[in-house]
């Protein structure tokens, strides 16, 4: 596919981040898939064929207009009914921290799909800790007004979220921050760190 | 005016093709058998090479196959200019577009206001029949046609249970379905609607106990409460209040009669008479019997993604958020199951206020999603693309 010049600038970061754990022909879902750019950006550089899922009508109107694959419905919801192993990869792109049920989303998943990729603002970063270290008050990374209006729901750290995937049966396959090199998972206290937005590659165990 | 089904002898101009003979019948779902079976159909665009660019269109209950030219017999104008022709949705420019009046039906196929073999008007002698069979019919059709790959089936209404029975029983002949306005199986409150028009026609004193083309009356009072009974069900309660309200027609005040005072009653009673003298009262009970009839489920052992595992077809749902016939919950219900059947499927729910009848009306971003997703289908299945206006 040829790349367009004027999109670049375009791309969300974590969706590039993302994009590189992606092969040619792999089926992916996209949960939360709001218009569909990551869609397109892993149809046309990675060769990938995608499904979306996105609980706001809007945007899937917008995606199917686009001639992508995407229904309305509701991951914390309509999950079960998708059979097992339908997908090569799920994924959660600033997604899993919305959700009202994230472990039964991941149970799902991980059901659904060999692979599950999230990606999720880290609130192990050292400025938040420094900053709710002297300030007393949880930062927000967002840019909403308050806490109470910010769209994360689930301020969680690549900890926690390691927590999750363990709980979930799945293993960090590889970790990246949006901006930065992948690492192997037993590099997380480095990046829990580091990195403001992360990239979780999360496999079965065993 | 005379009701075009009751001249129907070939000499109308219609376009039809014999299905069914004594020697290859048309098997019926009630266990019957029809030995003599003729489709009318309408065509648009060309049909390229490789006989890959076909489109089907389904049409709903009063409809017929003139679904992007002016019918000739009714001098009626195109039901679904706005999705079919030049530059549409559906680019007659790009594809071949074939619509077929329904088995059943009284616009030139076979039903029961056609005539028996032995030169009786079927009426209710003709078999009951289900949207499988009106499919079955459809499938041979296009066998007598010679095109075996469907690019696209798209229909609204009972137009779409016709989509959905076409991508089951024409397996993986089908590459692309959009079942629009439509539900897997028919819901009590729409068999009850359908029932209370049914009850009207054969309570009219033409209608001859389903003998009056025989003995030449018409039920047209029956017919005309039918078509006013139902037509409230394809609009919405807030558009009937936005064009009528409790507004009076053409007088100051109430009359304390039962003339139509209210704009509401002059506007269903006019839907009722334009109605019938286009349609065919016994082929409106046989049409709508087979939509009650109509409960995929219940074919595939109860569970509605059995009736599509397996299929390659991509789908595209589309559902009214006001439309109360059949409502965005059942078209999610469609969609779930075609997840879980693991169809590559998309679903697309139109706001507006105009219920049912919104799928044959102007709604840009219902036109856009059509396109959206008809251009990517085309384009997957390596078809050319559309010319750029």
């Amino acid at each position: 596919m040829k790349s367009c010049p004027g999109s670049q600038g375009m791309r969300r970061a974590d969706h590039v981040a993302i994009a590189q754990f992606i092969n040619k022909g792999e089926l992916v879902l996209d949960v939360g898939c709001g218009d569909g750019q990551l869609m397109e950006l892993l149809q046309s550089e990675r060769g990938a064929r995608t499904r979306g899922l996105e609980v706001e009508q809007a945007g899937v109107n917008r995606c199917v207009s686009k001639g992508l694959a995407v229904v309305q419905g509701n991951a914390d919801a309509d999950l079960p009914v998708y059979p097992d192993d339908a997908y090569d990869v799920a994924i959660l792109s600033k997604t899993i921290q919305e959700l009202a049920r994230p472990k039964f989303v991941l149970d799902e998943l991980s059901r659904i799909a060999r692979r599950v990729i999230v990606s999720f603002r880290n609130y192990g970063h050292w400025k938040v800790r420094t900053r709710l270290f002297t300030t007393g008050r949880i930062p927000n990374l967002g840019h909403g007004a308050g806490w109470w209006s910010d769209g994360a729901r689930r301020p969680c750290t690549a900890r926690d979220m390691a927590e999750l995937a363990d709980e979930a049966g799945l293993k960090i396959a590889a970790a990246t921050a949006v901006h930065g090199k992948p690492v192997n998972g037993r590099s997380l206290t480095r990046l829990n760190w580091t990195a403001e937005d992360l990239v979780f590659v999360l496999e079965r165990k065993g | 005016m005379i009701a075009p089904a009751r001249t129907l002898s070939g000499a109308d101009g219609l376009k039809r093709l014999s299905v069914a003979t004594p020697a290859q019948p048309l098997r019926l779902d009630s266990g019957r058998t029809l030995d003599h079976v003729e489709i009318a159909y309408e065509t648009w665009g060309t049909l390229d090479a490789e006989k890959s660019n076909v489109v089907v269109v389904c049409h709903a209950l009063t409809m017929d196959q003139f679904a992007a030219s002016p019918n000739p017999v009714t001098n009626r104008p195109a039901w679904w200019p706005s999705v079919i022709g030049s530059g549409k949705p559906i680019d007659t420019d790009r594809f071949f577009v074939i619509c077929s009046n329904v088995l059943g039906g009284c616009m030139g196929s076979t039903g029961p206001a056609s005539r028996k073999p032995d030169g009786s008007y079927w009426g209710t002698d003709f078999p009951i029949i289900t949207i499988a069979d009106m499919v079955r019919a459809q499938i041979a059709l296009l066998d007598q046609l010679g095109i075996q790959n469907i690019f696209l089936a798209i229909g609204g209404s009972i137009g779409g249970m016709q989509v959905l029975e076409w991508t089951i029983q024409a397996r993986d002949r089908v590459f692309a379905a959009i079942p629009i306005a439509v539900a897997p199986r028919q819901s009590a409150q729409n068999i009850g609607f359908y029932e209370v028009g049914r009850q009207a026609i054969m309570a009219d004193p033409n209608w001859r106990g389903g003998r009056y083309l025989d003995e030449g009356t018409r039920p047209d009072r029956g017919l005309a409460v039918a078509r006013m009974a139902a037509h409230i069900t394809y609009v919405s309660e807030s558009s009937l209040k936005q064009k009528f309200d409790r507004r009076l027609q053409d007088r100051q005040t109430k009359t304390f009669g039962f003339d139509a005072d209210f704009q509401i009653e002059s506007y269903l009673r006019h839907q009722g008479q334009v109605f019938v003298d286009r349609f065919d009262a016994n082929s409106y009970l046989y049409i709508t019997r087979a939509m009650d009839y109509f409960d995929l489920p219940n074919e595939h052992g109860g569970v509605l993604a059995n009736a599509f595992r397996g299929l390659a077809t991509r789908f595209c749902v589309f559902s009214f958020s006001s439309d109360w016939h059949y409502t965005p919950e059942e078209a999610r219900d469609l969609v779930r199951a075609l997840n879980a059947a693991g169809c590559e499927t998309s679903y697309v729910s139109i706001d507006t206020d105009k219920g049912h009848d919104a799928f044959l009306l102007d709604e840009p971003e219902y036109e856009a999603a059509l396109l959206g997703f008809i251009d990517a289908a085309a384009s997957a299945r390596g078809l050319p693309k559309r010319k750029q206006p």
